[in-house]
């Protein structure tokens, strides 16, 4: 037993030293067991969020933005692949993980289970949803997990534009006609409240958050994440004159922060509790495009074991 | 993995060169059926922004690597021969070019 | 192609313009409808990797089609832009052939429908680079890479089918049997594209024809799969009579253009 403490020290006084840790090194079991759950989860969102913004591919109003949105969805798709592959360092096969996705078992960002129902949607995810997410991937950036964290400067970089898009739409949708700017604001009031939630319980509810904050897969905390976001979103939708639809919003002087109202808890639970407006469209998707490409992968592996064999002869 | 879900493509570790005459890094991974699939794949996952000029492909399982409990043995002895730094040398003042 | 006499610009002669604004449209639509198609896969591949790579694929199609259609409104000069031509035609105003509209079906379906298109693409843009037409030679220009590394694609993907499982061998042929048909399409030499020829600014498509049964010989043959006899051809798209299929295509692509006319997105 000893030993394992001293495992647990040298283990925690690396972290400490702002090292990262890597694939090979020893790390206590539950540690690890929390990444494979966060990246995995991370992972699942991304491949999950491709669905509710994929549906206006086809819709895009214009040409241009036809081609951001495909190279957009496309781009998630990558960060997808990315976690997976930082998932695999720990053990756990992509296929294992995205089994546990498919069969309902896993998690991803209750986020992506709400409707995009106009095109001002794909404005307010870019902006706010991708907004809300980068926060917490720049943070990660400096994850104590040396894959996870290469996987994220790598995502960070991609994602730079994404926010940007979404926040283009939002400005010609709010200075256009009247029904445009009608649905971008109606958006914004759709997809405000989730994107906060997107941050995760208050920091006295969060059961997970003092292991990751102690090992440093975490470095800020939900609340102060929430709070920086809400402090520039509110200043981006003055700009293009929508309104955050919080009637307790208000600059507070002593803080330098905004004041903010309270978020409806009982929806989030719901809504994670697999009651969310799309949560058994999103996971019949994923199982349908899994369930239809076992023969395409089944091809693939068949032709080149056939090369292999020829190959070898 | 299992016997049963024989439709898994193997792992792949991938590495771009980004411009002529710089080393190839490793970028990250992928699955691919055999080799020319993982090109194609790591050309669409992983050069999407220019970052390409060549790539090397290798199985994830092919790639040997030192065990960190041996990071000490393997690398320590090297910090005191602080002579194999050019900094190490003293030299004459008003010396050029050297 | 031989450059016809100096100073000839096809612009300036009312049906060449004409001529040449539906010549820059057909292979205009042709990609944008392709594009369109691949685009309904994004994230539905069957691997991660293939979603990115069949994007991939999509986003060149589409830039494409926008440089087309950018130059195929300068030719018109009545200042439409590309979005004009995408989201404001009418069903019978699409000139694409029928076989970039046909439904994505299964993924033997796609890789097959991608790959008879990319087997005509190609050496047509590798022709069109010598085009009389400086701005569809310098478009060509740049898609004959785009175009190389779509053939390779599509081509590595069926013969893996084809020479794969016994599933994958009976889908590939099934799709290949079912899309033949609109191949016959592709080679069409009619009025507008013998004015093209006759001015230099495109090949005489008997030479796309030959490529591409050469590239199609040789694919399917290492897939293992039979080239489907030369039965009755579709065709009509390029003078916009369409399967049904397009109707639909359009109606999703255009509504937003549509139900809010005149507003800037």
């Amino acid at each position: 037993m000893t030993d394992v403490t001293n495992l647990e020290e040298r283990f925690q006084a690396r972290i400490d030293a702002e090292q990262k840790i890597e694939p090979k090194d020893w790390m206590p079991e539950k540690y690890r067991k929390t990444l494979v759950r966060q990246i995995s989860q991370h992972a699942h969102s991304e491949v999950v969020g491709m669905l509710p913004e994929g549906n206006w591919i086809t819709r895009a109003p214009s040409l241009r933005r036809k081609a951001i949105l495909l190279a957009k969805v496309q781009d998630e798709a990558g960060h997808g692949l990315y976690l997976y592959s930082a998932c695999e360092t720990l053990g756990v096969t992509r296929e294992k993980t995205i089994d546990d996705l498919l069969s309902g078992k896993a998690k991803y960002s209750s986020i992506f289970n709400y409707p995009t129902l106009t095109w001002a949607d794909i404005g307010a995810v870019g902006w706010l949803v991708d907004g809300a997410a980068i926060m917490n991937q720049v943070m990660l950036c400096r994850t104590s997990y040396g894959p996870y964290a290469r996987a994220m400067v790598r995502i960070c970089k991609e994602e730079s534009f994404h926010q940007r898009q979404g926040y283009e739409i939002m400005s010609v949708l709010a200075k256009g006609t009247p029904e445009q700017k009608e649905m971008a604001q109606d958006a914004l009031n759709r997809w405000w409240w989730p994107s906060l939630m997107m941050f995760g319980p208050s920091d006295a509810n969060s059961p997970n958050s003092a292991d990751s904050m102690k090992w440093k897969i975490k470095r800020q905390s939900n609340d102060e994440l929430r709070q920086i976001f809400i402090d520039r979103t509110v200043q981006q939708a003055e700009v293009i004159g929508l309104t955050i639809p919080d009637p307790e919003l208000k600059w507070n002087e002593a803080t330098k922060h905004y004041d903010w109202g309270a978020i409806d808890w009982t929806e989030f639970n719901n809504v994670v509790a697999g009651n969310g407006p799309c949560n058994k469209e999103r996971l019949a998707a994923r199982n349908k495009a899994h369930d239809e490409g076992a023969w395409v992968r089944e091809a693939a592996l068949a032709y080149a074991a056939k090369k292999a064999k020829k190959q070898a002869a | 993995m299992s016997a049963e879900n024989s439709n898994n493509w193997p792992l792949w570790e991938v590495f771009i060169q980004s411009k002529r005459g710089l080393e190839h890094k490793h970028v990250g991974s992928l699955h691919a059926a055999d080799a020319q699939m993982a090109i194609e794949n790591a050309r669409d996952v992983y050069t999407r922004r220019q970052e390409g000029n060549s790539i090397w492909v290798v199985p994830a399982g092919a790639i040997s690597s030192s065990q960190p409990d041996d990071a000490a043995m393997l690398f320590d002895p090297a910090d005191d021969k602080t002579y194999r730094h050019p900094t190490f040398y003293v030299m004459p003042e008003g010396a050029k070019y050297i | 192609m031989s450059r016809p006499g100096t100073g000839f610009d096809p612009r300036s002669d009312p049906i060449m313009s004409t001529a040449l604004f539906t010549y820059a449209l057909r292979l205009g639509d042709d990609l944008l409808i392709l594009s369109h198609r691949l685009g309904e896969w994004c994230g539905h591949g069957p691997v991660l990797e293939e979603d990115i790579a069949l994007a991939n694929r999509a986003l060149d199609h589409i830039g494409e089609a926008r440089n087309l259609y950018d130059y195929a409104v300068k030719v018109e000069g009545k200042g439409r832009t590309e979005d004009d031509l995408a989201y404001l035609r009418a069903e019978r105003q699409f000139v694409n052939t029928k076989l970039v509209e046909q439904p994505n079906g299964d993924y033997a379906h796609t890789i097959v429908r991608s790959f008879l298109f990319d087997a005509y693409h190609l050496p047509l843009a590798e022709a069109l680079t010598r085009s009389s037409d400086a701005q569809i030679a310098a478009i060509a220009a740049k898609a004959v890479k785009e175009a190389q590394y779509h053939l390779k694609h599509s081509s590595d993907w069926l013969i893996r089918f084809g020479d794969g499982t016994e599933e994958s061998h009976r889908r590939a042929q099934e799709a290949l049997d079912a899309l033949w048909t609109y191949t016959g399409e592709l080679f069409v030499q009619d009025d507008v594209h013998e004015a093209m020829v006759k001015a230099g600014i495109a090949p005489d498509l008997s030479t796309i024809k030959q490529a591409f049964d050469a590239t199609v010989d040789r694919v399917l043959a290492e897939a293992t799969l039979k080239r489907p006899a030369d039965g009755y051809m579709m065709s009509g798209g390029r003078q916009g009579k369409h399967s049904e299929h397009l109707g639909f295509l359009l109606a999703e692509m255009q509504y937003l253009q549509r139900a809010y006319p005149g507003a800037e997105w």
